[in-house]
């Protein structure tokens, strides 16, 4: 019981490394703290979106649609309603995180709402299925915040304030793993990896498959929703393209890159992937080369084919997964088999 | 006479035009062992889905205590204390031996979600309970040696004492065997014969079998119900059972059928 509490000392130290990095992070040049700000909130969405299609093994394709209900939120309170709060409690450095906090958690909320709605109704349906309503549940989020004219519509919403540091970023996302892993790490927590193996077989032990897969979604839609929070708090400026089924299919790749239900491989797919997409912009710049690469270097769809064609052929269970290796071929085994009644003794 | 533990009264499910079970009757009291058989595709693993909620009935009442349990959820029936195992097993492929076995006691957990993010003493104390059950439970049956293997690495053979291992953690009343016998050889069958007598001893419990393996079903049951498609023709001890025309000719029609 020596380790008993490893999890959260390793939470807390790294919370304590982003305040030390954001304390330093006005020496860093600001293109490349944007960067590493964005690997962050990449590492919360992919961790996140993990534990539904990695652990929970559920196919969602809907993660940038939560990440734009709390980017949204977010802004339009820190935006529209932080000149009240901050009469009250006035500006100092306590209220401003307070606020932040505040705003990022009530993203993360009403995102989480938004994951219970889609999850109970679409979890009847199954694998690709259920990709499809995930996918469409996103383009309709675009579609309603293109048409709502109080966040900018199709414009964007600008003049967000710029609140997201490292610290703040890297925060959340030590707090996402610490989440899922000591989730995972739990009897209550494997039952998601039972849904995932064997629906079948979980119900028949008493796990009520339906209870775990919408808390996936609620849990996966509210980090999702904080980091969408903190991408607009970053960016300071969002618009409803920025979260269209391209930044789901994204995601997607970061778990699958890192090995579907694997949090270090996801987390350093996530890493990995964003530092690539940032240097294939410069490669579309290097006027040396052929046009038909810099063509395909500015493409992500052509991209993100490329590197899923790869993995496939290389790596099928992505960098840090391990293939399940399935049990003995099952069925077929009834059929050869046929008992005579034997005689009266046996 | 009193109360059977599980009650089946007219059960009946239909796959459109198809009946694969045809006003079945069936009583189990808390100590009874019983064999369920018949031919290919007589409706026994249909038997199995329906009380355990698959399916629902088409027609007819189960009860399980006395309250009845058709329309419930699978997970809520196995939370009343009805186990199962699979004709073609079904562990959990990615997990260890030891989470399997730690998958079935995941519906006696009292802490869930905040316990696991919170983790102070008593999720520690749970924890460890937890899995000292397992321990013992792998011990009993021999498999500790297997705790940390992947369950698709077992012999076929350990795979289905694995899966009843799993059923037992549930802490059923009531466990049901599809064909556990099913892909063993002579001695695998011998200890597995053991073994179900010492489950039901040990753990008090009541036994559905389903077996092709007249050898097993006839050694070990105490009654044995007989299906032909989907309709109940012979109940009994093994003696009457193997004596009963309908049942020398079901099965026979078969084998005149086959040739
Ligand atoms: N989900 C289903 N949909 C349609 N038909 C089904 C379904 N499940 C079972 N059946 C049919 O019901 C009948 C009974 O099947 P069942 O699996 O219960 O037989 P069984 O007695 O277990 O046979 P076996 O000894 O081969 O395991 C069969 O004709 C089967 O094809
Ligand atoms: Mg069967």
């Amino acid at each position: 019981m020596k380790y008993r509490h490893i999890k959260k000392w390793i939470l807390l130290a790294g919370i304590v490394l982003s305040a030390v990095a954001s304390h330093f992070s006005g020496t860093i040049n600001s293109y490349y703290l944007q960067i590493v700000i964005f690997i962050g909130i990449n590492i919360t969405l992919a961790v996140s979106l993990n534990l539904i299609n990695g652990y929970t093994g559920q196919f969602s394709l809907g993660h940038a649609g939560f990440m734009a209900i709390g980017a949204y939120v977010s802004a339009y309170l820190s935006t529209e309603h932080s000149s009240a709060f901050f009469k009250a409690f006035g500006t100092n450095f306590f209220s401003i995180a307070l606020l932040f906090i505040g705003v990022l958690i009530a993203g993360g909320l009403v995102a989480s709402v938004a994951g219970l709605i889609v999850g109970v109704p679409s979890l009847r349906l199954k694998g690709d299925y259920l990709a499809i309503v995930t996918l469409g549940f996103g383009e309709i989020i675009r579609v309603l915040i293109q048409n709502t004219d109080a966040v900018g519509g199709p414009r964007g919403y600008s003049g967000i304030a710029s609140y997201t540091t490292l610290f703040w970023t890297y925060s959340v996302a030590a707090i996402t793993i610490y989440v899922v892993v000591s989730l995972i790490d739990s009897t209550y927590g494997r039952g998601f990896l039972t849904v995932r193996d064997d629906e079948v077989a979980a119900e028949a032990v008493g796990i009520n498959t339906t209870r775990y897969k919408v808390t996936a979604f609620v849990l996966g839609a509210f980090f999702a929703g904080v980091a969408g929070g903190l991408y607009a708090h970053s960016t300071t400026y969002i618009n409803p393209s920025g979260f269209d089924f391209q930044r789901s299919i994204e995601i997607v790749i970061m778990v699958i890159l890192g090995g579907m239900g694997s949090t270090a491989g996801v987390t350093f797919a996530a890493i990995l992937l964003t530092l690539l997409l940032e240097y294939l912009r410069f490669v579309s710049g290097y006027e040396w080369l052929p046009e038909i690469v810099r063509r395909i270097a500015q493409n992500r769809v052509i991209i993100y084919s490329l590197v899923l064609i790869a993995l496939m052929l290389l790596r099928p269970q992505g960098l840090f997964g391990r293939l399940p290796r399935r049990g003995i071929p099952v069925g077929g085994m009834a059929a050869s088999r046929r008992t005579k009644l034997p005689a009266a003794s046996a | 006479m009193p109360i059977p533990l599980l009650d089946l009264q007219q059960c009946s499910v239909r796959f459109g035009g198809l009946t694969a079970v045809s006003a079945f009757d069936l009583q189990i009291s808390t100590d009874d062992l019983i064999g369920l058989i018949g031919p290919n595709g007589a409706g026994k693993t249909t038997v199995f889905n329906v009380v355990t909620g698959v399916y629902r009935p088409t027609a007819g009442a189960i009860t399980f205590e006395s309250a009845s349990i058709s329309g419930l959820k699978p997970s809520s029936i196995a939370r009343r204390g009805i186990a199962r195992t699979f004709q073609n097993i079904r562990l959990f492929p990615t997990l260890s031996v030891f989470d399997n076995v730690r998958a079935g006691f995941n519906l006696h957990l009292r802490h869930g979600l905040a316990h696991a993010l919170w983790r102070m003493g008593t999720f520690y104390r749970e924890e460890n309970n937890v899995a000292q059950q397992v321990r013992e439970l792998l011990e009993i049956f021999d498999l500790s040696k297997f705790a940390d293997a992947l369950c698709s690495s077992l012999s076929y053979g350990d795979q289905r004492r694995l899966e009843i291992v799993r059923a037992l953690a549930t802490r059923p009343k009531l466990l049901l065997l599809d064909e556990p016998a099913a892909g063993m050889n002579p001695r695998e069958k011998e200890k597995l014969m053991e073994l179900i007598q010492l489950v039901k001893q040990k753990f008090k419990i009541a036994v559905l079998l389903v077996e092709h393996d007249m050898k097993v079903v006839m050694g070990i049951c105490e009654r044995i119900a007989v299906l032909d498609y989907g309709i109940k023709i012979a109940e009994g001890t093994p003696a009457e059972v193997q004596a009963n025309p309908k049942v020398i000719e079901a099965y026979l029609g078969e084998e005149t059928k086959k040739v």
